[in-house]
């Protein structure tokens, strides 16, 4: 379980995250929204230990993550896709994944588990990341943290200019993830890509978590009170 | 497989010329070979890992200074060749601290500055180093391993093993764990950052093997050449390599070594037309540079050979 107690965050002077706190349970979904520049980027950055920390705390399964430097937390399975997805572009599909698996040195077995999660990805093993389309690049993206075995992932927009075919593909690999035990942190802008997955969302506004609510019967109205749509 | 059995055919092929060719020719192919161990391990730093060292004189000339201030007072070749080889790794560990404290540019010119303060501390000490003029190494200091270094086939033979185990060394690194930790931080350190990898760390020990091989050339270069100088310390010494790389294709295993060739051949067939034999060289590596940016084997491999190590 990822716990975040009374985070305040930011960029060096600049103070975004005031006390947030927020819970990340095994198996469930927690859906972050809110309006661009709520700081719903910066929650997961910080997550990743990529922002400076004024006070508060992040925990996973009570280990304080907060004080580690940022390439020591994906070692400890957190797994991050950023929004726009952040390939090696001109590096191939197989080197990417390769990439992503040695940071946990996992086996040939977890990458034979991803390509089956993402068999489109198996035909273009040899093909430059930088050239697959949108939806094939954030499959990829999705693969690589998923190399890590991941027990929390943080995904940031990740249906974002994708043709609803992907963007079913991808909801269908983030309920496959849930069912597994996974602890999902999605950050959305889009009510209709997180509601049929969703277990809790979270409304996020100048820095602050705002309301939480179970997603399950939730109605138009909190969308409207706190992203306007 | 198909990479191994390149590199392989590559060393015979090198061992047959080493055999076949007049002195003259087996004299320059052994310069050749010691320039292609120094552009080796500065490709391991550039073209593999991103860093664009214009210090690499300063680990080369430290390991030629080790190896060759210890002959001179009468250390055995066996034991001056691996202590200038730990010359060269210690100063690239040391300066690369520091110096990766920076990027781009900055790091491009602390390097510099380092190499160059290397190169006038030998000036200054002169009357111990040599200095400009430098000192030669007595053939009775040159005998090792009961090879006779004074001779071109013996001479030869050492440099093309040294070459050996310096490429085969590098392609198994490149394609191993390091060597995709390195390619990743050379792509984006940031996402390499990201995806659980410490780029100071691994910069810095790209930069200490770098200058690990690069100790070693300057080592042997003055154990087979017989000749120690702080002329090896100067900035001609950082571009060399880098010349090297860019012109066989940074990022490929065996770019280095034509690198080195190709410059060899170029300096000899041009300053054998013209005394302007510069200009030559110069409109060349134009050339190069506009129509193969990735250097040879580095469009060679985009144009098709993907498999090309």
């Amino acid at each position: 379980m990822l716990q975040i107690e009374g985070l305040t965050a930011g960029y060096g002077a600049v103070t975004v995250l005031r006390e947030v706190n927020l819970i990340a349970e095994p198996g469930r979904v927690t859906c972050v929204m809110g309006r661009n520049g709520a700081g719903k980027t910066t929650l997961l950055r910080s997550i990743m230990g990529q922002t400076t920390r004024l006070s508060g705390g992040i925990f996973l399964n009570r280990t304080p993550l907060h004080n580690l430097p940022a390439h020591e937390v994906p070692g400890h399975g957190i797994g991050y896709v950023p929004q726009g997805r952040r390939l090696f572009g001109p590096l191939t599909v197989a080197e990417n994944l390769q990439i992503g698996l040695m940071t946990r040195s996992k086996s040939a077995a977890t990458l034979e588990r991803v390509l089956t999660l993402f068999p489109r990805l198996r035909e273009r093993l040899n093909q430059q990341a930088g050239t697959l389309s949108g939806g094939e690049q954030q499959m990829l993206a999705l693969a690589r943290a998923l190399c890590l075995e991941p027990s929390v992932l943080l995904l940031d927009e990740p249906t974002e200019g994708l043709q609803p075919s992907m963007i079913q593909l991808i909801r269908d690999s983030v309920t496959s993830l849930k069912a597994e035990g996974v602890a999902i942190i999605l950050v959305e802008q889009r009510v209709e890509a997180v509601l049929s997955i969703a277990d809790t969302i979270a409304f996020m506004a100048q820095g602050q978590i705002v309301e939480t609510l179970p997603a399950q019967g939730i109605g138009p109205e909190p969308f409207q009170r706190h992203i306007g749509i | 497989m198909k990479a191994l059995g390149l590199h392989l055919g590559v060393l015979l092929t090198l061992a047959l010329a080493g055999l076949l060719l007049p002195d003259y020719h087996q004299g320059m192919l052994t310069r050749v070979l010691v320039m292609a161990v120094f552009a080796t391990g500065y490709n391991l730093a550039f073209g593999y890992t991103g860093l664009l060292s214009l210090g690499h004189a300063l680990h080369f000339s430290a390991g030629m200074m080790a190896a060759g201030l210890a002959m001179r007072d009468g250390m055995a070749p066996e034991a001056a060749l691996p202590l200038g080889a730990l010359a060269g790794t210690v100063s690239a560990a040391l300066t690369g601290i520091l110096a990766l404290r920076t990027k781009g540019v900055s790091f491009m010119i602390v390097t510099l500055m380092f190499a160059q303060a290397f190169y006038l501390t030998l000036l200054y000490f002169g009357a111990f180093t040599g200095g400009d003029e430098g000192f030669p190494l007595p053939g009775s200091a040159r005998q090792m391993f009961g090879l006779d270094l004074t001779q071109p086939g013996p001479r030869f033979t050492v440099a093309l093993l040294l070459f050996g185990i310096a490429l085969l060394v590098q392609a198994a690194l490149v394609r191993g764990r390091f060597g995709r930790s390195m390619v990743a931080i050379r792509e984006n350190e940031e996402r390499s950052r990201m995806l659980g990898y410490n780029p100071f760390t691994i910069k810095l020990t790209a930069l200490t093997l770098s200058g690990l091989y690069a100790g070693v050339a300057g080592a042997a270069y003055g154990l087979l050449f017989g000749y120690v100088g702080a002329g090896f310390g100067t900035t001609q010494y950082s571009i060399l390599p880098m010349l090297y790389v860019l012109l066989g294709g940074a990022g490929t295993t065996l770019g280095p070594l034509l690198g080195a060739g190709l410059m060899a051949w170029l300096i000899d067939a041009a300053s054998s037309l013209t005394e302007a034999s510069l200009a030559i060289i110069g409109a060349v590596l134009i050339a190069l540079v506009v129509f193969a940016p990735k250097g040879i084997l580095g469009t060679i491999r985009e144009r098709g050979a993907k498999w090309l190590p």
